[in-house]
This record gives C-alpha cells, sequence and structure tokens, in this order.
C-alpha cells in the first residue's frame, strides 16, 4: 500500500460516525444537563418554571453553616478515604504478590466487597457499630477498651462512615496496587533482597517504582470520595443533625425539599470542587510521570 | 524441632488469612445469622448462634411480601442492567475502535470527553428535567440511557487499551478481502476484543445493578422498583424485622456472589491491565 494512500483507507475503514450512538447518549443525558446546570443554579426553579435570581443561590449557599459544613465534610471524606487506602492497600498488594501460599484466596476475599451493593454493605455496618450490642463494641468492651457511639456521636460519625468506605473499597485499590508492583523488573526485587529485607524492598523499590498507580489510586479514591453518597445516606442520612452530611447529601435534602436552584447550586459547588482539585493534581501526577 | 521449622514456614499465611478473614469475612457470617434468625431473636441485633433456623422460611417471606415485590424488584433490575450493558458494550466498543485506529485530532477531543465523564459528578435536576421533557422520566428506559452515558467512558477507558493489543494488519487484510467498515468491526474486532468485553460486562452490570443513586433520582414510584432500593423501603416499613432486612441482603448479595464465582480470575486480571495502561 502507497503512504499516501493511508489517511483515505483510514477514512474509509474507521469511519467517523462510529462515533455517532456514544455522542448522542453521551451529549444528550450528561453534557446538556451539565450545561443546563449552570443556568438553573442561577434561578428560582420548580422544573415548571424558573426565575432568574442571580448569585442569590450561591450566596446562601456559602451563608448556610450547615452547607459549609457539608462542603467541609466533603474534603474530609475524601482526604480521609484516598488516605487511608493507599496506606492499607499497598503494604496488603505486596502481601498478595508475595509467594505466601494463600493469596489466590486472599485475593478473592479482599476484592469480593466491591462487588456488593453499597447500600446492602451500610446496613451491615449500621447494625455491627450498634453502641451497646454491636458485635464491634461487644470486641472491644471484652478486651476492655472503650466502646465509642460510632454512628451517633456527631464527632465521629463521619470517620466511621468512610472507614466502612475503606473496607468497601480496599479491593479495587490493592488490584491497582498489585498491577504496579507485578509490572516492576524481577531485578529491582532481587537487589533489594541482596541488600535488605522486607522494608529495604517496601521503601527503595515499591513505592518509588509503583509510584504510578499510587498516583491511580489517590484520584480514583479522591474522586469516589467527593462523589460519595450511598454510605453516607445508608448509614447516618448526614446525621446526627448536620454531623455527617457531605455535599451529596445535601444536594439530595435539597432537592426533596423541592428546592431545585438550591439543589442545581450544590450540584455546581461539588463539580467547581471536583475540578479545581482534580485536575491539577492529575496534572501535577502527569508531569511527576514524565520525569521518571 | 519440626514444630519450630513450620511456624517459621507458615507464620505469614496463617496470621493474613486470619486478620483478612476476621476483618472481611466475619461481616457477611453476621449477615448469614440473622438472615437466618427469626424476628425476636434477630431484633437483639447480636452477633450470635439464631435460636432456630429459618433462613429459607425469611427468605420466602421476603420474596411474596408486598404483592411479590421482591420479584418485581430483580425482574426490573435485571432489564435494567441487561439493557444498559449491551448498549454500553456495543457503542463503547465503536468509539475505543475508531479511537485508537485514527488517533487524530478529533480521537483527542473525544478522549478529553472521556476523561470529563470520569472526573465530572452527574447533575442530577436537570437531568429530570431533560428526561420530563423527553417523556422519559420514571421509565426504565430513560434510566438506562442516563446509566449508559455514565458508564461509557469506563468502558472506552478499558477497550481502547486493549485495542492496542489488535494488530492493524488484521483490519486491513479483511479490508483486502472486501470486508465494510461494519463488517471489519463487527466479525475481526468485536471477537478478539472478549477479554476487555468480559470486563466491561462484569464491572458495569455490578455497578448498574447495585446502582442507587440513579433509581432514586430518575426512577421513583413502588412500580419501578429496583433491587437496592428494596432494602431501603425495608428500613422504613420493617424497623424491628431485621431477620427479613437481612434476608433480603442475602438476596441481593448473592447475585454478585455468583458472577463473582464465574469470572473472578478474568475480572481481576482484566482490571489490572486496565490499570496499568489507562
Amino acid at each position: 500500500m502507497a503512504h499516501d494512500d493511508r489517511p483515505r483507507a483510514i477514512l474509509r475503514t474507521y469511519p467517523n460516525w462510529f462515533y455517532l450512538p456514544a455522542a448522542i447518549v453521551f451529549g444528550v443525558f450528561f453534557i446538556v444537563p451539565t450545561a443546563m446546570a449552570f443556568y438553573f443554579s442561577l434561578t428560582r426553579w420548580t422544573l415548571f418554571s424558573a426565575t432568574f435570581i442571580g448569585l442569590d443561590n450561591y450566596v446562601t449557599f456559602l451563608g448556610d453553616p450547615m452547607l459549609m459544613s457539608g462542603l467541609r465534610n466533603t474534603i474530609i471524606y475524601a482526604v480521609m478515604t484516598s488516605g487511608l487506602k493507599v496506606i492499607i492497600a499497598l503494604p496488603l498488594a505486596m502481601l498478595l504478590t508475595s509467594n505466601i501460599r494463600v493469596k489466590g484466596l486472599l485475593r478473592s476475599i479482599v476484592f469480593f466487597p466491591v462487588l456488593v451493593s453499597t447500600v446492602a454493605v451500610g446496613i451491615t455496618f449500621s447494625m455491627l457499630m450498634q453502641p451497646s450490642v454491636g458485635l464491634i463494641n461487644t470486641v472491644l468492651g471484652a478486651i476492655g477498651l472503650p466502646q465509642p457511639d460510632w454512628l451517633g456521636n456527631p464527632g465521629l460519625a463521619l470517620y466511621s462512615v468512610a472507614l466502612v468506605d475503606v473496607w468497601k473499597g480496599l479491593g479495587i485499590a490493592t488490584v491497582i496496587f498489585m498491577a504496579g508492583i507485578l509490572s516492576i523488573p524481577q531485578e529491582y526485587f532481587e537487589a533489594a533482597r541482596l541488600e535488605g529485607g522486607a522494608w529495604v524492598k517496601f521503601r527503595y523499590v515499591v513505592i518509588p517504582l509503583a509510584r504510578n498507580a499510587t498516583f491511580t489510586v489517590i484520584l480514583l479514591s479522591f474522586i469516589g470520595g467527593l462523589r460519595t453518597f450511598d454510605l453516607i445516606w445508608t448509614m447516618t442520612r448526614g446525621g446526627p443533625g448536620f454531623a455527617s452530611d457531605v455535599l451529596t447529601s445535601v444536594i439530595y435534602k435539597e432537592y426533596q425539599a423541592g428546592f431545585y436552584g438550591l439543589s442545581t447550586a450544590g450540584n455546581v459547588v461539588l463539580f467547581i470542587l471536583v475540578t479545581v482539585i482534580v485536575y491539577p493534581l492529575m496534572r501535577f501526577f502527569n508531569r511527576m510521570e514524565l520525569d521518571t | 524441632m519440626r514444630i519450630q521449622k513450620l511456624i517459621r514456614r507458615y507464620w505469614v499465611d496463617v496470621v493474613s488469612l486470619l486478620v483478612i478473614g476476621v476483618v472481611f469475612i466475619v461481616p457477611f457470617v453476621f449477615v448469614l445469622l440473622t438472615a437466618s434468625k427469626t424476628r425476636q431473636d434477630a431484633a437483639l441485633l447480636t452477633f450470635s448462634w439464631p435460636k432456630e433456623f429459618r433462613l429459607i422460611e425469611n427468605l420466602r417471606e421476603v420474596m411474596t411480601w408486598g404483592d411479590n415485590r421482591m420479584v418485581r424488584a430483580l425482574w426490573n433490575s435485571t432489564l435494567l442492567t441487561l439493557g444498559s450493558v449491551t448498549l454500553i458494550v456495543l457503542f463503547s466498543a465503536l468509539v475505543a475502535f475508531v479511537m485508537q485506529r485514527r488517533a487524530d485530532r478529533l480521537a483527542a477531543v473525544v478522549g478529553s470527553f472521556m476523561l470529563a465523564g470520569l472526573i465530572i459528578p452527574p447533575a442530577v435536576v436537570p437531568t429530570i428535567f431533560l428526561l420530563q421533557w423527553l417523556g422519559l422520566y420514571k421509565t426504565l428506559v430513560g434510566l438506562i440511557m442516563v446509566e449508559v452515558a455514565y458508564s461509557m467512558p469506563f468502558a472506552i477507558l478499558i477497550m481502547r487499551a486493549f485495542m492496542g493489543s489488535i494488530p492493524r494488519e488484521l483490519d486491513e487484510a479483511a479490508v483486502i478481502d472486501g470486508a465494510s467498515p461494519m463488517r471489519v468491526f463487527f466479525s475481526v474486532i468485536l471477537p478478539l476484543l472478549r477479554p476487555a468485553i468480559v470486563t466491561v460486562v462484569v464491572t458495569s452490570s455490578v455497578t448498574i445493578f447495585n446502582d442507587f443513586v440513579g433509581p432514586l433520582y430518575f426512577l421513583p414510584g413502588s412500580e419501578n422498583v429496583t433491587a437496592p432500593l428494596t432494602l431501603f423501603s425495608f428500613i422504613s416499613q420493617f424497623t424491628s424485622q431485621w431477620n427479613l432486612l437481612f434476608a433480603d441482603v442475602v438476596v441481593i448479595t448473592i447475585i454478585p456472589l455468583i458472577v463473582f464465582i464465574f469470572f473472578q480470575r478474568q475480572l481481576v486480571s482484566g482490571m489490572m491491565g486496565g490499570a496499568i495502561k489507562g
């Protein structure tokens, strides 16, 4: 085939209209509503009529301590879940790629919760975290440790839900780290073995060379953390009071109350938050990856 | 002597099996135990052996409760999952194919939309407004369209990564033999994409089957109930019937368990492949 023919052959073999079905569905049901959100967030909106009120919804949002605590909780939740997932999943992935005999079984056990309904997980842990008869406090009491009210204490509820989130999502983080570790050339591990034990392997081989996996885990769990809803709604409904409200639960509450404009403003705040945090993070990670 | 050697050889295995087993399996044991109890026994909320085993009776009661509500929910969830996943696979494979092969400016634009779809949280109320306007609000078709739109970016990511391993020479050979683009796609590319398709089918069916937010906003009403939402109505309707609530949890956990047993190996390796290349 002559070189000049190539572009025309490409045009014929890989037609652009193959994008069309996906583009229509994605455009109509994702892009259009996202664009509409910017307009409707500036209105008092009943779905039948929308009155333009400028930035009033945002002023309400930023002036309301309950809504602002939702914003703060969202960030705490995302930072905590993504941090803990990295801290726990990286050593776990090392264990599951080492030469222990039960690794096949352990991989399956750790991954399974990923596939289970978040609502079901939330209900189960609400019971296990029950303050007086729940399994967790029964065990803590038996070994003489304090028995906190995991979901009933306003200072603790958000963190308790975040822990359950880590439990459920650990499987994905671990699989990503396992992929990262398995792609490290074997010679590095050989060298680490001659230099010292597991710590050398962890500190000087896995941490630097599985860096891309770390970035992927942080990004994915950060995005997931900012958008979390199911678990919070099942376990606390944002309570006690508004102690564990996050942006998505605020959006749902405003929607239920019929404040569609305000709800949509919350959605735009979430959109901006995600974009402002995730895009620079992604660019930073990309630059770091190019450096190596 | 021999015992010491055995301990030294196996202690990591035993300790990790014990810790991971307790942390990850005990919650499921609790679900099963509570689902097997009588109403009074389950109301104590303790982690204990049932006084009387009633798992089968409880499951039957959950399935038939409220005019076979659970059966209807499972049926709705099945239709929702099958419809969405079929479209996701077909549409995403078409995009991944052209995008990876052309790799031009337009493909880069498509790629940035894909990234946006992975990151941006969907705008819920405007979507309801739009669905109403299209006459698709509170319909299964409407929810299917929304699920397809939300799930395609990840599916395209996985499939595009895999497309790179299918040699271009295969398409060229088919074209020289006179195959149309449609034919190249359906009889050459699609069969070879199989491993990526399995990954996408499993991940997106699990996500959509378990989806709570989508049906909550876009498919309200008891006629349209889907499986995860039955849990919610159980919480509000029987605050004291924990045995039935957990029997419901058992029902909706069995399905991913079956999927898991069948596709376990492909699932983990497929996700690992996507993670490295993507």
